[in-house]
């Protein structure tokens, strides 16, 4: 693909980049007693957690596994679980 | 119909400026520069300039407001010298990287130490490998005229650079000559608003100046070659085109100066050519054929228009007003570069003259062609650049 | 009224740079483009920030974002800003998001500038407390007694000696009409000073604590907890000034001995591993008690040091 000039690039262009492949253990969220306060998905370094039809879940695609969430989540119902390759 | 006054070098360049409407202005001062940007903000001052003129902290950042108001879309200018280009160096030589128009004067002086603030040209030599585009100039007319040609220049789709007009400090800048100006109509009927396709839009969000690794380093930098190359042929298109409003034609990247016939053809730029000139016409009229090829335009340097000036001349020699240490001078090594080997090509001799100010007159001149004529009939080139009127007596 | 994160989608700050795990930086961008919105332009010099979001084709900015260089953030900024107002585009913001190597030593010179020509630019430092772009190297910002490489801890050496540039204090002087400290570990405050400051013009400076997993030795899910603990100890104290004058300071409800703070990164490891480092650990106290009785953050007065 042509460079461009002035070596320019289109904003939101990391998206092409899985950074969920640097995982060695991964997020999982226990729906049944999350409290939906927004924590998780407010102290994520990567935006990968999210809501979808008002449950709270996480982008794979992009979770580098820090366990913020997890360390944060009030309810204690987020655990880090090993990756499995 | 033109106005012509009688005007400082300075201000000459102030009013090409102001014609031009470039949005922002930064300024630092560093003689002899400083009547330039002096001039913008009286202009400013009274209404008769409207751009935001930036006094900044130090040189760095005046070539830095140029990048951010550039890539925010706007024209903008500064000006500086000597420590204070070699100050904007990095900034330059990112600004080019990033295709980042913008114009700057560069007054020439010579570069610390020892300290001085005397005339050369390796303050703006030493930024020949940035990208940045550079004009010489002989006259405030030829100032005035090509800063008109510069935004222009630097703004072209294919080129987008930063160019840089040199012109010698003192001799210019603080010497009053007759400039015929160019109406502000006609200005604008040849230099366009500046209406990049590249700039900071929030409609559009890009990222600019980015990391880059190996697998595209290269032809990003071939790309800055790329454009230099075009303006080779874009220059003088742009010079002609304001010739055709001005009916002044300075040349196009070089200004060949009696060269038909000529056996020794010198080669320099800046407001030394006016001397060389008189010097020429004394030479040929008693009788010795000899010219001079003008530089112009230094970056892009022009090889093919100087070979072309110089094929029949039995020798050259070039005249440097700055020193690569180590080496010889840049103008030298750059001509012998693109010569060397070349079938029919003359021999070129590089002199160092006019270091820190030291005078370059018509007698300097003509010690110069007999140098040359001497090496010509005895056959023997010196390889070294020889230093002008060097005083070996107190050389420590 | 709360600023709130927009649904992922919408985010101005999108997924997939090349954070380390746990950047307190990479969480301090999301919010602040929250706070401030999409009608910003964003300059970022040299450092973590713009090294892990501008590899070439891979941007996470859906902002107008440049890069030019290391020491010229705020120059640039005025740059942009002196564009906009010639082309009569109030409604477009600048910004510079910067890290404390740019901040508060390459580039102090420049921000200087910015500041003193009253410039319209939000300039917000991200500090992690080193120039860790290049590898955790010390800064005017580093905390004392902090090991870095270019300060290590060693037989001859608690550490960086010096204390950390005070450069709130710094911007205002300069006259500044807003400048205010921040941390990762608040996040909802972190949005509201971001807001605030979108409401003044001329200059505005606002210092975030982002603490680095990398570079201070913690895991990567610690980032907000030690950031709490740096608040809490009061070694990095919450504090707003409008005008020179503090205005408002989050008060410490629970504080903490600097220890617990200390204790919790791997950068300070060497104060407890020898005989040596109780004197350090005072030294160290005695900066937090100096910050909250200066900026007035205790509920209770802190019990005076030996």
């Amino acid at each position: 693909m042509k460079i461009t000039i002035g070596a320019v690039t289109r904003g939101g262009t990391s998206r092409a980049y899985k950074t969920g492949n640097w995982r060695d253990r991964r997020p999982v969220i226990d729906t049944g007693k999350c409290k939906c306060c927004d924590i998780c998905r407010e102290v994520c370094p990567d935006s990968s957690v999210y809501v979808q039809a008002g449950v709270y879940t996480i982008n794979y695609d992009f979770c580098k596994g820090c366990g913020l969430c997890a360390h944060e989540c009030p309810a204690g119902c987020i655990r880090m679980i090993p990756e499995e390759k | 119909m033109q106005a012509e006054s009688v005007v400082e070098g300075s201000e000459a360049v102030a009013l090409a400026v102001k014609g031009c409407r470039p949005h922002v202005i930064s300024a630092f001062p560093i003689s002899p520069q400083t009547h330039i940007v002096e001039a913008l903000a009286r202009m400013v001052a009274n209404g008769e300039l409207d751009a935001a003129y930036v006094p900044v902290e130090s040189e760095f950042s005046a070539a830095s407001v140029l990048a951010g108001a550039s890539a925010a879309g706007s024209r903008s200018y500064t000006a500086s010298s000597s420590q204070g280009l070699l100050l904007m160096t990095e900034v330059l030589y990112a600004s080019a990287g990033l295709r980042l128009p913008c114009v700057l004067t560069g007054v020439n002086r010579s570069i610390s130490a020892p300290i001085t603030i005397q005339v050369d040209h390796q303050d703006t030599v030493s930024l020949r490998d940035s990208g940045v585009i550079q004009f010489y100039v002989e006259s405030s007319q030829e100032a005035y005229d090509v800063h008109l040609a510069a935004f222009k220049i630097a703004e072209d789709p294919g080129i987008l650079l930063p160019v840089m007009v040199c012109m010698d400090g003192w001799i210019l800048t603080h010497s009053y000559e007759r400039v015929k100006l160019v109406s502000q109509e006609e200005i604008d009927g040849f230099l366009p608003k500046f209406r990049p396709e590249n700039f900071l839009d929030i409609e559009n969000p890009k990222t600019w100046g980015s990391y880059a690794e190996e697998d595209v380093l290269m032809e990003m930098r071939y790309s800055v070659q790329q454009a230099m190359q075009y303006g080779k042929r874009r220059i003088p298109e742009i010079f002609s085109e304001l010739s055709r409003i001005t009916g002044r034609d300075h040349g196009g990247l070089i200004e060949a100066y009696r060269t038909e016939g000529a056996a020794v053809v010198l080669v320099a730029m800046g407001s030394v050519a006016g001397t060389i000139k008189d010097a020429v016409d004394r030479l040929r009229d008693a009788g010795k054929k000899v010219g001079l090829v003008k530089i112009r335009c230094y970056r892009p340097f022009p090889h093919e228009d100087i070979r072309n000036a110089v094929q029949d001349a039995r020798i050259v020699a070039v005249l440097d007003a700055n020193f690569s240490m180590g080496s010889e001078g840049a103008v030298g090594l750059d001509l012998k570069a693109k010569l060397c080997g070349q079938p029919g090509a003359p021999p070129v001799l590089d002199f160092i003259a006019g270091l820190g100010g030291r005078e370059v007159n018509a007698d300097v001149v003509s010690r110069i062609v007999a140098l040359a004529e001497q090496a010509v009939s005895s056959g023997s080139y010196p390889t070294e650049s020889h230093w002008m009127d060097l005083n070996p007596a107190i050389l420590p | 009224m709360d600023v709130q994160l927009a649904e992922n989608q919408q985010e101005l700050f999108a997924p997939g740079h090349r954070a380390c795990p746990g950047c307190g930086m990479a969480v301090a961008a999301r919010h602040i483009l929250a706070a401030t919105g999409s009608r910003v332009i964003v300059v970022t010099p040299t450092g973590c920030l713009e090294t892990f979001t501008s590899p070439y084709g891979y941007s996470p900015w859906r902002v107008p974002w440049i890069h030019h260089l290391f020491e010229n953030g705020p120059a640039v900024a005025s740059g942009v800003a002196a564009a906009l107002a010639a082309q009569g585009r109030n409604d477009i913001r600048v910004i510079v998001i910067a890290g404390d190597g740019s901040t508060f030593d390459i580039g102090f010179g420049a921000l200087s500038g910015m500041l003193e020509r009253g410039d319209d630019v939000l300039y917000i430092c991200v500090e992690n407390g080193a120039y860790m772009n290049t590898g955790n190297q010390r800064s005017g910002a580093t905390m004392t007694y902090a090991a870095t490489t270019t300060a290590p801890a060693g037989r001859c050496s608690m550490g960086k000696p010096q204390k950390k540039k005070d450069m709130p204090a710094i911007v205002s002087a300069h006259g500044t009409a807003y400048v205010a400290t921040a941390s990762v570990a608040y996040l909802k405050d972190l949005r509201r000073k971001v807001k605030k400051a979108m409401g003044f013009h001329g200059p505005r400076y606002i210092q975030i604590d982002t603490p680095c997993p990398s570079g201070w030795g913690f895991a990567s899910d610690c980032t907000l907890a030690v950031g709490r603990l740096g608040v809490n100890c009061g070694l990095i104290p919450l504090f707003e000034m409008e005008n020179g004058a503090v205005t408002r300071v989050r008060k410490i409800k629970k504080p903490v001995p600097v220890e617990a703070y200390l204790k919790a990164q791997g950068r300070f490891k060497h104060l407890f591993t020898q005989d040596r480092g109780a004197l350090q650990v005072a030294q160290l106290q005695q900066i937090a008690d100096g910050n909250i009785r200066r900026y007035g953050l205790a509920d209770v007065e802190p019990k005076e040091t030996a």
